[in-house]
């Protein structure tokens, strides 16, 4: 049986997801990002494998996705992570009509269409005010893990306004509303509302719709999470696997390629039947 | 046709210069780049010559009256572009906030000011010092960026007051109630600008020799309208963002002059000799784009590489209309048996499209993607420019939700580099281009018929 494969070299992390024919996920890796993304690539691909328990000459077609798609260099294809995105949530979530993806550098409000197509987008510019590293920012000022900040926010009663657009400044600033001894809580709220109004305007501009998916490494902080499904005010869901969508993505192009239309592959299976 | 388009027409067919009675080979980049190189070899002995130079903006600029008195014509904006073309700008930027100018400003200001502080050394040679500038309220920067020649320079500055929209459901039509009363209005104050031009240089303003400027630019107009219209063909002969610019660079610089219609003339023959051949800009034209916004000059190259990588060509750009001068329909021809009316006129109607820009730029592009058979549109904002920036959200809005026309929104800027960020651009390029693909891919108008609109002199 053949295989295809998807990896997302993002700004932090590798995803490597690898399907079947049916589309069904068989293996898949993540890696905190190195100072070679071609090796990171390389490894976060024979992660996958390995957890697939499969070899490298069972994978048919590959298409790399992610700011390093480029360094990808056993890639048959290169497929940008916003139309990979709406492809993997799609997939996971068929009602999904917007996807929203916070990403560490990236911040994506992306309009879908039923098959996963991308129907219009609209990202942060040069800024990653309202991205993950505004997390990254807050969790450095606080001394504190990424995976913390989410729960200990939603303890707040008084969140604090952060005013400030930038990242590196948005530093000084929480450690400015700590020494006038602001509570962490009502810090980190104010932190989380920052990014999800940021996020809440790229959503507008391409029209919020009925459904959304929240994708990317900051989907799994539960008070982003509850805060955008609060200002968007539609449904959002969110997968275990919502930091490997943009790889799901990527592995389902690389499906079309290898296998067909999905009554070119059905004909395959019968035949082969 | 009206009469001056008939003139205009006939003028075109009987004045082309004998020398090229016989044909000789024509690249329009080539010539277009000899012409401005020679335009800049004459402004850096005008001020040696005793001749009169006046600095003037693209657009609300009395060209025609000023040139009727000889002044040689500096255009800051062009000499700042031309800075981020050739990779100069980023220096004179620093040197303007170094000497406290806000990142914020204006780049094409800080470009200016940067030169001025490193003595009017320009890449492209020695800028002259102005007698006179003409400056409008067409946009708040003029003005300001006027007063800094005129403190520095110690030079009168000459600002027309330019009337603008005045609702936002209004827009003015030729020959109302509301354009003649404006038409009187910026008449009044050509005459002013007559009064000073004739005490700057001590010559006597001469109608006919304004007529006759007009005539030309006339024949300039109907040329360029033609270019434009020739590129509704698919494959399309140019693109609209690159070759176009060139064109444009003469429009403005040689706006009046034979050799500016002997170029257009020349130019236009040449788009249709590719259209006749099915020569088309990329090798095998996929999506046929339009451009809204001002160009990235400093990486446009780059830029338009990353679209016609994926065979996207810019068929049409509405840079290619408000950066030449508003001259973008024959109905702003000039009447040359009246000429400071007509004058006047076209100069009011030009300057409130270009004000009510943001009000009913959705209106024109839903009409440019019809004609020029547009798949989709890519909107480029200004970082250092707001007022050109501003109106693309409701214009994007209104194409992408109401026309579903998939529209790009990127950003950077005029020529400061550091607002070009290539990778980001990128990736929502190759998006943008992938999502057009999931659509069906394009290419439905090879074979269209070459159109002949108005003042077509085919």
């Amino acid at each position: 049986m053949k295989y295809v494969a998807g990896v997302d070299v993002g700004s932090t992390q590798t995803k490597a997801i690898i399907i079947d024919r049916n589309r069904t996920i068989v293996g898949r890796a993540l890696l905190d990002m190195e100072t070679s993304m071609v090796t990171i690539a390389q490894d976060a691909f024979l992660a996958a494998l390995k957890n697939a328990d499969l070899a490298e000459d069972q994978i048919e077609y590959v298409v790399a996705t992610g700011y390093g798609r480029y360094k990808v260099t056993f890639g048959n294809e290169q497929v940008t992570e916003i139309s990979c995105h709406a492809r993997g949530a799609v997939q996971l979530f068929p009602k999904t009509r917007m996807v929203i993806d916070i990403g560490g550098q990236d911040t994506k409000a992306i309009r879908v269409g039923p098959e996963g197509q991308v129907e219009d987008f609209t990202m942060n510019d040069k800024c990653a005010a309202g991205t993950g590293r505004f997390l990254g920012a807050a969790s450095y000022a606080l001394e504190m893990p990424l995976s913390e900040l989410g729960p200990l926010s939603l303890k707040s009663t008084n969140p604090v306004r952060i005013t400030t657009t930038c990242t590196v400044f948005a530093e000084s600033e929480i450690i400015s509303h700590l020494a006038k001894g602001c509570l962490p809580e009502d810090v980190l709220m104010g932190v989380h509302e920052a990014i999800t109004n940021r996020c809440v305007s790229l959503a507008r501009r391409v029209g919020i719709t009925s459904e959304a998916t929240f994708t990317g490494g900051v989907s799994r902080n539960i008070a982003m999470v509850k805060l955008l499904a609060q200002q968007l005010g539609i449904p959002i869901n969110v997968s275990p696997d919502a930091h490997f969508i943009g790889a799901l993505g990527a592995a389902l192009f690389a499906h079309d390629r290898a296998f067909g239309t999905a009554q070119q592959l059905a004909t395959a299976i019968a035949e082969e039947a | 046709m009206t009469t001056a388009i008939a003139e205009a027409v006939s003028d075109t067919r009987h004045t082309a210069p004998a020398s090229h009675a016989v044909w000789t080979p024509f690249n329009a980049h080539d010539e277009g780049q000899r012409l401005i190189k020679q335009w800049y070899t004459t402004l850096e002995t005008a001020n040696e010559r005793k001749e009169p130079v006046a600095n003037v903006f693209v657009m609300g600029n009395a060209i025609e009256i000023l040139r009727s008195f000889d002044f040689h014509m500096v255009f800051p904006e062009i000499n700042s572009l031309q800075s981020g073309v050739r990779k100069t700008s980023a220096e004179f930027i620093r040197i303007s906030e170094d000497y406290g100018m806000s990142p914020d400003v204006c780049s094409y200001v800080k470009a200016d000011v940067g030169m001025m502080l490193k003595e009017e050394e320009h890449p492209v040679g020695k800028i002259p010092k102005p007698d006179l500038s003409i400056s409008s309220n067409m946009c708040g920067t003029f003005i300001k960026w006027a007063e800094i020649w005129e403190r520095r320079h110690k030079m009168p500055s000459f600002v027309l007051d330019l009337p603008g929209q005045r609702t936002s459901n209004w827009a003015v039509r030729p020959g109302d109630a509301q354009h003649s009363t404006d038409s009187r209005w910026v008449e009044d104050q050509f005459k002013d600008l007559i009064a000073k031009c004739e005490k700057i240089t001590g010559k006597r303003f001469d109608i006919d020799r304004l007529a006759e400027i007009q005539g030309r630019v006339n024949q300039m107009v109907i040329h360029w309208n033609n270019v434009m219209e020739l590129n509704r063909v698919c494959p399309a002969p140019y693109n609209a963002m690159l070759d176009g610019l060139t064109y444009i660079g003469i429009m403005n610089v040689y706006r009046g002059t034979v050799e500016g219609v002997e170029f257009m003339r020349r130019l236009e023959e040449d788009i249709r000799a590719k259209v006749a051949r099915g020569e088309g800009r990329v090798p095998e034209e996929r999506f046929r784009l339009l451009f809204s916004g001002t160009p990235c000059y400093v990486s446009m190259r780059r830029l338009v590489e990353l679209f016609e990588t994926w065979g996207g060509v810019f068929a049409y750009s509405d840079y290619l209309t408000f950066a030449a001068g508003g001259m973008d329909a024959a109905e702003l021809l000039y009447d040359t048996s009246r000429p400071l009316e007509s004058l006047a006129e076209v100069t009011a109607l030009a300057a409130q499209r270009g004000l009510s820009n943001q009000f009913f730029a959705h209106e024109r592009m839903e009409k440019q993607i019809r004609d020029y058979g547009v798949d989709g549109v890519v909107f480029h904002g200004i970082k250092s420019c707001r007022f050109v920036s501003a109106g693309m959200a409701d214009t994007r809005d209104y194409i992408s939700k109401r026309l579903n026309i998939p529209t790009l929104y990127i950003e950077s800027d005029l020529i400061d580099p550091r607002y070009w960020a290539d990778a980001q651009i990128k990736n929502r390029v190759d998006a943008f281009f992938e999502a057009l693909q999931q659509r069906g891919g394009a290419g439905p108008l090879r074979g269209k018929e070459v159109p002949t609109g108005k003042g077509s002199l085919a």
